[in-house]
């Protein structure tokens, strides 16, 4: 990148003009939303492929109760809701070039992230031991729900699978921006900051989708 | 919400960040709140949607800072991420039409997860 007032002149050039940045980004920030989009695209193919199987399928158990499950999965909400807070506070410390108040704020970003990979692994942990699998639903839903498909557990944990997958990478990818902050240009915080802004923005479709659309109000089999 | 301050630099207050926190929460709350009253699934779904897709645009918007960027750069990336999605919505017609058509288990039963003890018998 030449200086600052000759990158000036290229930014403020049209894009049919040739200017250099005709997004006012630089190219990793474009890169970062190319790949946003695509990973978008990613999800809502898993989200559309779930409505599909749950559509086709006569009957689709529905086995999370309000209490615990659904509180306990808003409390997982609260934690991603705050992380991109915080995120968006250490965002705006690294353009003051407050450091330490980055490091504290992403600090909190990854306690916050941490929290709702515990809190998931836990949730994950009662349904596996209750007896879902990918494939199979466990003996008690089966009573409950004659005609529930068995592809319910492969859409459950394929898509909160990769989503945690993406909460824990973003992880690494914060822990590592918070380490080298000091040498890192502001833009490039910015752009962990998309990273991970993104991953709470798929939840905001897989919570409904999946846990408030699984409400459990079919009465008991005595 | 007139609280924002444009800035060239990095746009938008705190005050405004936490703001559209609030607004985050309580439409989560609102969300919540359909889960614990009993509404038939296609009204269910039909505001879920809804309500998701405005949460999503207030993150994207002030979290992801697009609102502040050029107009050029929005206009890359929303409107082809929106057609590629409704492109996806081709699916559900099939969807309904397999309902009558599909294969069906010999046993009629949906597969379960056994236990060891069972396997034996």
């Amino acid at each position: 990148m030449s200086t600052e007032a000759a990158s000036a002149d290229r930014i403020t050039a049209t894009e049919w003009s040739g200017g250099a940045l005709p997004y006012r980004v630089g190219h990793r920030k474009l890169g970062m939303w190319l790949f946003i989009v695509s990973d978008a695209l990613t999800f809502s193919a898993l989200l559309v492929g779930y409505s599909y199987v749950r559509a086709s399928s006569e009957q689709w158990p529905t086995p999370f109760p309000f209490y615990p499950s659904i509180v306990f999965s808003s409390v997982m909400t609260l934690c991603l809701l705050s992380s991109s807070l915080t995120m968006v506070m250490g965002v705006s410390a690294s353009a003051r070039r407050d450091y330490g108040a980055v490091r504290k704020w992403i600090g909190l970003t990854i306690l916050f992230g941490a929290a709702f990979i515990v809190l998931h692994l836990i949730e994950w942990k009662h349904l596996i031991d209750d007896g879902l699998r990918p494939f199979s639903l466990p003996a008690e839903w089966v009573e409950r729900w004659p005609q529930g498909s068995p592809l319910f557990g492969a859409s459950f944990f394929a898509i909160t699978g990769l989503h945690m997958f993406h909460v824990f990478t973003g992880l690494i990818y914060l822990a590592v921006v918070a380490a080298r902050v000091r040498k890192m240009k502001h833009e490039d915080v910015e752009i962990s900051g998309l990273y991970w802004h993104f991953v709470d923005l798929v939840w905001m479709f897989v919570f409904p989708m999946i846990y408030l659309l699984s409400v459990d109000f079919t009465p008991p089999v005595h | 919400m007139a609280t924002h301050a444009e800035g060239e630099h990095f746009a938008g207050s705190n005050k405004l960040f936490i703001w559209v926190w609030i607004w985050l929460l309580v439409l989560t709350g609102v969300e919540v709140f359909l889960g614990y009253v009993h509404l038939d699934i296609r009204l269910m779904l039909t505001i879920l949607i809804g309500l998701s897709v405005i949460k999503a645009a207030l993150i994207v918007a002030y979290f992801m800072h697009l609102r502040f960027e050029r107009l050029s750069l929005v206009l890359t990336l929303v409107p082809m991420l929106v057609v590629c999605i409704c492109l996806l919505l081709v699916f559900f017609p099939d969807s309904f039409r397999n309902r009558t058509q599909r294969y069906t288990f010999e046993s009629d039963k949906p597969m379960v997860t056994t236990t060891d003890e069972e396997e034996e018998e």
